[in-house]
């Protein structure tokens, strides 16, 4: 039951198939049995089995909230949640427990939703691995899966196995992982750069960044204000369709949320492919992309026009520039965002108290990692009076022609982007860390952040295995406020590549609960 | 000398600094004595007072100060600026202080339309460009009280701008004279107050209260047009009613909802603007003038005796009466500013750019709160003057205490006594005994209907002027009385029987022949003493004037 889609198991709730109960425990068991993934820093085990038993109480009653009553979820550990620790994997908010929901998280309990955990990340969101945060760094599930290890084996020289793993990519990547390992059905990222398709891509799952401004953030702890969007990280397209349409819409307390109504949808099958146009952007075929994800891009793109759509090669000219602009934005309004971090509310406060600065100082440089602590220097150099103008401004401008590139090729006739999610497949743990984390960044954000500048909806689908048996992805790019007509075009094309299902028997004894088959073939899909 | 004598305060009056010891103009460079610039204007203050009213002795040098304001007004409005805490100047601490507030991690601004009203109307009340797009920006600076490492303003584009403020200053030899002056206004910009920081020395602790925190306030940026503390003091008076009159703040200085910084520097007439030095904490009108008029004086003298001006911040020592440079302001602070990035723009509209079918909730249209600014105080004062023929400076008194002159309408309208009467009345007699007893009018045990019947009873020469102060006092002090009462009770109606008047006075001449001798040998201070005899007599009830008509009359005078 645990390997099937939100949409299948949210079906076999309704027909009573499965009890909310059983799927919490089954999900609760399955977290610890993959606890070595480090995919979650706290499992809300006893909040998530009240949860069920309220939603079991509802189907008793024939009262199902809807789809998501009873569904299993994660959520990244820098959304607020009232009453469960959320930490941002940072000594900083180390023991902080949140007087209130994030309007996600409230949106998804409304729904019935039962909370799972809260999920690991790099320290406040800031890398792309999801290996800098003071809980340690997140295992990406295929490392253990039998399609990796297959191929391992056939050119192993003798190594041991368990110092090879992967990283899952970030800084999502324990709701990448949870979603991945089957321990949730959904889970919540943050999208500043990339930090949901990224993890999404490498652990083969659709990751999906809507619109800037479709989906409160209010609740998310920021990295980049301008920037963050909270992130859907599912198994399938449909999925990620459900949970959008449930999180979409105006907040009173997010003034940056379109005011237009959004209303819940499904999405259509495309069927006349002739009226679609896919752009394919030059400017991101970099030297740096592998050839594997090469040769799957242009395959995927050989794919659309065999079905009859119009693939046309595009430019977006300023795109080589993005990602230096990005780093401006980012750290200036990272330095900013983090002032409040000062240990007088709330968080860690250090012992010092010979005067108020030394005791912010002291808090500080205790409660930020390295990167974090980088970030708010560079960030307050960048925003300094005699620079202000040639570093802030500037990026500022940039990301408007940045913006305004998108804009130009949308308006041309394209439809929807495609292009590469990531650089390549996940790489070993030990390979990832022998560069820094900046430098990793600004590498892994190459594709994605781009995306962020101008804050269109963007979702990375796993298209294929490469030969070493690990996910890749492709981004689909939409026009902004058309993450239905985008996450359409998505669903097609996961149909046509028919991406395998991670095969982690050997991660888990017991496996009969996740790939239990039999009583589904009962469950009637509308 | 061809540089006109400087007009350092109010016209008429002349004030001219002289130097003390001879130092060179071109000595100002040097810099003797500039570490220690607080203390010793402090004492050179004290030594050598203003001098005023002199004319300027030959090598003399002429200063022009200039002085700008800024000012901070808590917008009176239920809510804070950008959360739903509630607003109250006297809750218990913290008790008022929201998520946001409180800066917890992921809590987002959400503009309050009041505040947004409450900054147009004070715009439009000024004479203010309104902005149709204005911006919020983060000023950063680590402080206890300043839970988010920034406040929220509108540094680069605010709300209104290019408007004045017109004020009126006392001149001439009595200070009765009013000449109405004008100081620009730079621009009015929203932004959050910050908490409260509490010293506990005894226990080195600082406390932080937050009920404060994100409070919305005007900032209001007076351009550097005035030239003296009675002016800056004046401006700020007038800027207090117009926002008292519009509702849009309570501007209460010791209650610290009007709060004001100024920036003051000296020159010489016809050379460039001196270095300036902000002062800041002047928590009433008062000492706001007191603040600048020292600080104008210690940047002369500090500037005669060789010395420099520091571009520095200090603030006022109310209890020494000067100002002292601020030590925890060292160096200057770079506010690292940044657009706020959760607050998209703010747009106004007038009715013509506003869009069809938009939800009236949602947009502010300027017009509308055009129609709806209240009577200025100016517009009041100068239908005071119209209808009642009052003296100018007479409208500004009766509209410088609060509910003054509603006070003065309501006795107006149940009374047939003249205007004048009343005014004078309401402005000497009532006006006084508040003073005295520091009372607020709504706190007087003397109703306008009260004044009223007692201005009646004056008017129809039922009773005395003198006896009327008398019922004034018992209105005073027994609560309840109606004027007609209690000259009935005290027996002070006037004699209205003049057969018995007549016979009073001329038992009183019988009785005083010698009195009566020194009248006719021509001593002029003899028939006062007679009226004092017959008013004794009359117990006060009858009008010296009357007696003294007849007095002469029977004296064949």
């Amino acid at each position: 039951m645990l390997g099937r889609t939100l949409r299948e198991v949210s079906e076999a709730l309704k027909q009573g198939l499965v009890t909310p109960t059983e799927l919490c425990q089954r999900c609760l068991s399955l977290i610890k049995k993959t606890k070595i993934l480090n995919a979650y820093i706290t499992v809300s085990e006893e909040v998530a089995l009240k949860q069920a038993e309220e939603s079991e109480k509802r189907y008793k009653k024939g009262h199902s909230l809807g789809d998501l009553d009873g569904i299993p979820v994660a959520v990244k550990d820098n959304f607020s949640t009232a009453g469960i620790e959320t930490t941002c994997a940072s000594n900083m908010l180390k023991g902080y427990v949140p007087p209130y929901n994030a309007t996600v998280v409230q949106k998804l309990l409304d729904q019935g939703a039962l909370l799972m955990g809260k999920t690991n990340l790099d320290e406040f969101a800031m890398g792309s691995g999801s290996t800098d945060g003071i809980f340690g760094p997140v295992k990406n599930p295929w490392s253990y899966s039998k399609q990796y290890r297959e191929k391992r084996k056939q050119k192993s020289h003798g190594e041991s196995e368990d110092s090879h793993w992967l990283i899952t990519g970030g800084s999502s990547g324990g709701s990448a992982a949870a979603v991945s390992a089957f321990t949730c059905f959904a889970a919540l990222g943050s999208d500043t750069g990339g930090s949901t398709r990224n993890p999404a891509a490498h652990c083969g799952v659709v990751g999906l960044k809507p619109s800037y401004g479709l989906v409160s953030r209010h609740g998310l702890i920021p990295l980049v204000n301008s920037m963050d969007v909270p992130g859907i990280l599912t198994r399938c397209v449909d999925d990620a369709a459900i949970v959008l349409g449930i999180l979409a819409g105006h907040d009173p307390k997010d003034s940056t949320t379109i005011q237009d109504p959004v209303k819940p949808f499904t999405l259509p099958s495309l069927t006349d492919m002739s009226k679609l146009c896919i752009g394919i952007p030059k400017e991101y075929l970099t030297p740096e992309l592998s050839s594997e994800v090469q040769s799957l891009w242009s395959k995927a793109a050989n794919l659309f026009e065999s079905e009859g759509a119009k693939v046309i090669e595009v430019s977006l000219p300023h795109t080589s520039y993005s990602i230096v602009c990005y780093h401006v934005l980012c750290t200036s309004e990272v330095a900013s965002n983090m002032a409040r971090f000062d240990g007088l509310e709330y968080g860690h406060r250090c012992d010092t108290d010979v005067s108020t600065e030394a005791m912010y100082a002291a808090t500080r440089r205790e409660g930020f990692n390295d990167v974090v602590r980088g970030r708010i220097l560079s960030g307050n150099f960048f925003l300094l009076k005699e620079n202000y103008e040639n570093y802030f401004v500037k990026a500022q401008k940039v990301r408007r022609l940045i913006a305004r590139d998108f804009v130009n090729v949308f308006n041309s006739g394209v439809d929807v982007l495609l292009t590469p999610t990531t650089l390549s497949e996940a790489v070993p743990h030990t390979e990832f860390i022998r560069e820094d984390n900046r430098t990793r960044s600004a590498q892994d954000d190459l594709f994605t952040q781009a995306v962020n500048m101008a804050g269109l909806p963007a979702v990375s689908v796993p298209m294929a295995l490469s030969s070493q048996g690990l996910p890749i992805g492709l981004q689909f790019i939409g026009r902004a406020f058309c993450d239905q007509q985008l996450l359409t075009v998505a669903k097609w094309f996961e149909k046509q590549v028919q991406f395998p299902v991670i095969q982690l028997q050997e991660l888990m004894d017991d496996c009969s609960s996740i790939f239990e088959n039999e009583k589904l073939a009962s469950v009637s899909l509308k | 000398m061809a540089t006109p004598v400087l007009r350092w305060c109010c016209p008429g009056r002349r004030w001219v600094f002289a130097g003390i010891g001879g130092v060179s103009r071109h000595g100002r460079g040097v810099p003797t004595g500039s570490t220690s610039s607080g203390k010793r204007g402090q004492s050179s203050v004290a030594q050598q007072p203003l001098i005023t009213a002199q004319k300027p002795r030959k090598g003399e040098r002429e200063w022009a100060a200039v002085v700008g304001l800024e000012i901070h007004a808590q917008i009176a409005s239920n809510s804070k600026l950008f959360s739903g805490s509630q607003v109250d100047f006297a809750a218990p601490p913290n008790s008022l202080v929201s998520f946001f507030d409180a800066s917890l991690p992921g809590t987002l601004p959400v503009l309050n339309r009041r505040c947004v009203e409450a900054a147009v109307m004070t715009g439009l009340a000024l004479d203010c460009h309104i902005n149709r797009r204005s911006l919020f920006d983060r000023k950063h600076y680590f402080y206890a009280d300043l839970p988010a490492g920034y406040q929220i303003t509108q540094q680069r584009l605010p709300i209104a701008v290019n408007g004045s403020l017109v004020y009126s200053v006392c001149v001439g030899k009595r200070r009765s004279q009013m000449v109405t002056k004008t100081a620009g206004v730079k621009q009015i910009q929203l932004e959050q107050d910050s908490g409260k920081s509490l010293h506990d020395s005894l226990r080195s602790q600082t406390l932080i209260d937050l009920n404060r925190a994100g409070v919305g306030l005007l900032e209001v940026v007076l351009e550097p047009d005035m030239s003296c503390g009675e002016e800056a003091a004046a401006a700020i008076r007038e800027l207090q009613l117009i926002l008292q009159a519009l509702g849009t703040s309570q501007a209460n200085m010791a209650e610290g909802q009007l709060r004001v910084d100024a920036n003051i520097s000296v020159h010489n007439p016809g050379e460039p603007l001196g270095v300036r030095t902000e002062v800041k904490n002047l928590n009433s009108a008062r000492f706001l003038a007191k603040a600048i008029d020292y600080e104008i004086q210690r940047q002369i003298n500090e500037l005669e005796n060789g010395g420099k001006i520091l571009n520095e911040t200090r603030s006022f020592d109310y209890k020494l009466g000067c100002t002292v440079p601020m030590r925890d302001k060292e160096g200057k602070q770079d506010y690292r500013f940044m657009p706020e990035p959760n607050l998209p723009p703010l747009l106004l509209y007038d009715s013509e750019s506003l869009p069809t079918g938009t939800d009236p909730q949602q947009v502010i249209n300027i017009d509308q709160l055009r129609e709806q600014l209240p009577e200025l105080p100016r517009v009041t004062r100068e239908k005071l003057v119209q209808q009642y023929g009052m003296l100018p400076e007479h409208s500004f008194a009766l509209l410088n205490e609060v509910g003054l002159l509603e006070f003065f309408q309501n006795v107006i309208k149940e009374t047939r006594a003249e205007p004048k009467k009343v005014t004078s009345w309401v402005l000497n007699t009532f006006l006084g005994f508040l003073k005295q007893q520091n009372l607020a009018v709504s706190e007087s045990p003397v109703t306008p209907s009260a004044l009223a019947e007692l201005l009646d009873l004056l008017d129809r020469k039922a009773i005395s002027s003198s006896a009327a102060k008398q019922v004034f006092q018992e209105l005073w002090r027994s609560k309840g009385k109606t004027p007609a009462q209690i000259v009935a009770e005290k027996k002070l109606e006037l004699m209205q029987d003049a057969e018995a008047l007549e016979q009073l006075c001329r038992s009183t001449l019988e009785a005083h022949p010698q009195v009566v001798t020194d009248v006719k040998k021509g001593n002029p201070r003899a028939i006062n003493k007679l009226i004092g005899l017959v008013r004794r007599a009359t117990l006060g009830r009858a009008d010296p004037t009357v007696i003294k008509e007849v007095l002469e009359r029977q004296l064949s005078l």
